[in-house]
């Protein structure tokens, strides 16, 4: 019983080990050269090295991510609202909002920069552009998708809109907003690191560019690996706030769990 | 007179008439019960009075004013109980009187005692068993200000022994305070047992065509559902309910 559940919750933990053994065993075997394809280990040891040299990195590209990803969601969430409350701008602005996550970033993001120069704000749109996507239309179907007989009490009862938005429209999305938000939060990490590309004083993606013009594959991977971790680390506090604030569902769901 | 309906029509598609000519009232504190058959139109009725559809024609009126189309001014309890899986369920029970401006947790929590859900003032609907649910639901409604309760089949969902008990624990709570009760539903037994007055509903179009008194005494009892008389309401309930049932 124990050994099946530290199987099922180490499973992706057990994967990861094997294919790090196998790419180890690859390049002592087949002696690659260090440029092309550098071992797990000599990344590891490279990481633990500049690790010092990193911290700076790390701390301006989490703050970069945070700070793009409240803004995009707040704005996804906003627009999200005014799309609900109004049918009518809704089937004007929907096709456009779809159309806004067709832009090739790697194209907008130099226009940005000509636009805007090279301060916070042409990195601020690159991220808030990946990330209020995922958020407006989580929410959007979490308001649509309101049961209808909690509708009908509510209209019957004479609550007017407002009280239909913020009683019971918006607190039935929660979970749905969760859903959104754990995508963007994803998406910020790799939206900070394509928009430092632009041009910036320190983060992940200029230390990437630096190790990369160099030929530090070893380096690069570094980064590979310290961008994966923060995506996972943001999804797992997301993950416990949506733990902490939809609690009602959770126990909903291990009732459903039990009848079966 | 609290209610008033008169002579109101109404038609979903202006052709064919669901209600046609409605006519009754509730009386300041009296138990009324519409009984008709199902699809005959009763929740539509609830619709008009609620204020969410408004009548082709005739006059629905609250304490004397008109409220055709108005919303807001009835305390009304659906089919399902329709309680907000986020809320636990004091703050369900609230709901209806926290929509319209006001919440009395005192009170709250005493009618919660009274329905046997203390230890469940924090538990969320999905925790509750169904009765337990249309307890909340009707608790709910009690709390809600406006003067007049609108009950549409709240036990409809609920299997016997469990109606039983709950049209026992309706009575017992409605008995203590009076309010005026409009009550649907397609049970002669509920009918009989729960009401001060019956006005019996027939089919496609609906319309009044039978008003029976229940001259049983209050507070009522169970034993009162083995008397003679009590069948011989029902059998003339029943044969007012018949033509419509089988056209
Ligand atoms: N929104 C609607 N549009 C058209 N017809 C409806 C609508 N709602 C109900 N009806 C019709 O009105 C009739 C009465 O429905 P309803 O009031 O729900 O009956 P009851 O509550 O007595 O079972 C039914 O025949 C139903 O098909
Ligand atoms: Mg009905």
């Amino acid at each position: 019983m124990i050994g099946r559940i530290i199987w099922k919750k180490g499973a992706p933990f057990f994967l990861l080990l094997l294919l790090l053994i196998v790419w180890e065993s690859v390049t002592v075997l087949l002696k690659v050269e260090e440029w092309l394809l550098p071992a797990p280990s000599a990344i590891l040891t490279e990481g633990i090295e500049s690790f010092h040299n990193l911290s700076g990195h790390l701390i301006s590209t989490t703050e970069l991510a945070l700070t793009g990803f409240f803004i995009g969601s707040c704005i996804g969430l906003l627009i999200a609202a005014i799309l609900h409350l109004f049918p009518s701008v809704k089937e004007a602005v929907y096709p456009l909002l779809i159309l806004s996550q067709n832009i090739p970033i790697i194209v907008l993001a130099p226009l940005l920069v000509i636009w805007f120069g090279f301060g916070m704000l042409p990195k601020l749109i690159v991220i808030s552009l990946v990330c209020f996507f995922p958020v407006a239309v989580a929410s959007l179907d979490g308001f649509r998708q309101t049961p209808y007989e909690l509708k009908h009490y509510f209209k019957m009862m004479g609550a007017g809109r407002n009280q239909l938005f913020w009683k019971l429209e918006l607190p039935h999305s929660i979970p749905f907003i969760f859903s959104g938000l754990k995508i963007s939060a994803t998406y910020s990490v790799m939206g900070a690191v394509i928009s430092e590309w632009l041009g910036a004083k320190s983060g992940i993606g200029v230390y990437m560019t630096l190790a990369s013009s160099a030929f530090r594959t070893d380096r690069v991977f570094v980064s590979i690996f310290l961008i994966m971790g923060m995506s996972l680390l943001f999804f797992g506090i997301i993950n416990l706030l949506e733990k902490y604030f939809v609690s009602w569902k959770r126990k909903e769901g291990e009732k459903d769990e039990a009848g079966n | 007179m609290k209610l008033e309906i008169k002579d109101v029509s109404y038609s979903f598609d202006g052709k064919q008439n669901i209600l046609e000519n409605i006519h009754f009232h509730v009386g300041d504190g009296e138990f009324v019960t519409i009984l008709g058959p199902s699809g005959s139109g009763k929740s539509t009725l609830f619709h008009l009075i609620g204020g969410i559809l408004k009548p082709n024609q005739g006059i629905i009126s609250l304490d004397s004013k008109k409220i055709n189309g108005l919303k807001g001014h009835i305390s009304y309890m659906p089919q399902q109980p329709s309680l907000l899986p986020w809320r636990t369920v004091l703050e369900n029970v609230l709901l209806g009187s926290e929509l319209a401006g006001i919440r009395d947790k005192e009170m709250a929590k005493a009618l919660l005692v009274k329905a046997g859900l203390e230890e469940y003032e924090k538990a969320y609907p999905h925790e509750l068993s169904g009765g337990m649910k249309q307890r909340a639901a009707f608790i709910r409604s009690i709390l809600s200000p406006q003067e007049l309760m609108c009950l549409d089949e709240p036990f409809s969902a609920l299997d016997e022994l469990t109606r039983l008990q709950m049209q026992k624990w309706l009575m017992s709570v409605w008995e203590e305070n009076r309010r005026s009760v409009l009550f649907v539903t397609h049970s002669i037994d509920e009918a009989v047992f729960l009401s001060d007055r019956i006005y019996v509903l027939s089919a496609k179009p609906a319309t009044v065509i039978k008003e029976v008194v229940v001259p049983f005494p209050r507070p009522r009892r169970e034993e009162q559902l083995l008397s003679d008389e009590f069948f011989n309401l029902k059998r003339e309930l029943y044969a007012a309910l018949k033509p419509t049932v089988t056209t």
